[in-house]
């Protein structure tokens, strides 16, 4: 199978170039995207790329798979390439590159920064911990496994345009999940955050994040949760 | 650097919330218009005048007219922050997008007032 990767090393080369690997694929198995890199890094180790658990939970390895965002460990060939295609690896979109497929993530952490990602609460702490019904609890399913491999931001429009400015669907996805968590007393300083016309309201609704998510989140209705929040508490 | 200080309520949530109610005034509206051209299947310069003539068809062009401007300024002011920025247009982002904004401002003026002497004018 012909792979066409992503190729920049600001040191040697003016402009980015897309290079094509051949890749003898087995044909009783269906690999996954991050192996076929593998295979191909084995023919030019020069090739940059981001891995480390290989099984979708640490978020190293999200990039531009077949013009879609996803993570390369947990994407099955299959899903993404005829048998008769080319699999074609690019960075994240809207991020600076390093290397490759390498991208600066920091303007993603500074989002992500920005919107406290930490508990706050100013009672008194209880002797053992804070205890939450599982009722209350539940409220943080769809919310708490976000693990910021970026998918979701660097497919968004609106991120692309004010990466700056807008949180981004990863960002506000973990800014919801504070606002939910009924140990959490500090929403009026969170929703005072978020109130100017950038940090969320640059959500158009593309919902490009949902479409792309590897864990299958809704960052939509979470900024959508928090849109309610605000005109409950703006009105 | 992309700032909201042209912003119209310098909140997003007060943005949001007017670019909804302007909607909902603007399709009301189309609709109460469109019903005038229904009801009124022969249609000439008479009958059109005259349903501009009562004060209640008046004061609701004169709150759509608001309404139009309001939304319009607020759509137009998101749509230059989002492509004219510097990360698009380099350093002349800034000086490029206030004049798109004036330009804008200028124009809403004048369907402002142009509008209002059309409504209310003899």
């Amino acid at each position: 199978m012909l792979v066409s990767i992503y190729r920049y090393n600001p040191d040697t080369d003016e402009k980015p170039f897309m290079q094509d690997v051949q890749v003898q694929l087995p044909e009783d198995k269906d690999l996954m995207v991050l192996d076929v890199l593998a295979l191909a890094k084995q023919q030019d180790p020069s090739v940059a790329y981001r891995r480390s658990c290989r099984e979708g939970v640490c978020g190293s390895d999200g990039m531009n798979i077949n013009g879609n965002n996803g993570l390369a460990c947990i994407t099955p060939m299959s899903s993404v390439v005829k048998p008769s295609g080319k699999l074609v690896l690019r960075p994240l979109p809207g991020l600076p590159v390093i290397r490759d497929l390498v991208v600066d993530m920091s303007i993603f952490y500074k989002q992500y920064e920005k919107i406290k990602p930490y508990l706050i609460n100013d009672t008194a702490p209880p002797a053992i911990e804070r205890l939450q019904s599982p009722e209350d609890r539940e409220k943080l399913d769809g919310l708490y496994e976000c693990i910021l491999c970026a998918c979701c931001s660097t497919n968004c429009p609106s991120f692309w345009w004010n990466p700056d400015k807008f949180i981004g669907p990863a960002g506000l996805l973990q800014a919801y999940r504070f606002l939910a968590d009924t140990r959490d007393t500090g929403n009026v300083e969170r929703l005072a955050g978020l109130d100017d016309p950038f940090s969320v309201f640059r959500c158009r609704g593309v919902m490009n994040c949902v479409a792309v998510c590897p864990k299958g989140l809704n960052p939509t209705r979470a900024i959508g949760h928090i849109r309610s929040m605000l005109i409950q508490q703006g009105t | 650097m992309v700032t909201n200080v042209t912003n119209l309520g310098r909140s997003g949530l007060y943005d949001w919330i007017v670019q909804r109610f302007s909607a909902i005034i603007l399709a009301a509206y189309s609709l109460c218009i469109l019903a005038n051209f229904v009801m009124n299947p022969d249609m000439d310069y008479q009958t059109w005048s005259s349903i501009f003539e009562s004060n209640a068809m008046r004061f609701f062009s004169l709150i759509t007219l608001f309404a139009l401007c309001a939304h319009a300024w607020i759509g137009l002011w998101t749509v230059s922050t989002d492509y004219m920025t510097s990360l698009q247009l380099g350093e002349s982002a800034t000086f490029l997008r206030i004049m798109f904004q004036a330009g804008c401002v200028l124009l809403i003026a004048v369907y402002l007032l142009w509008g209002i002497q059309i409504f209310w004018g003899n």
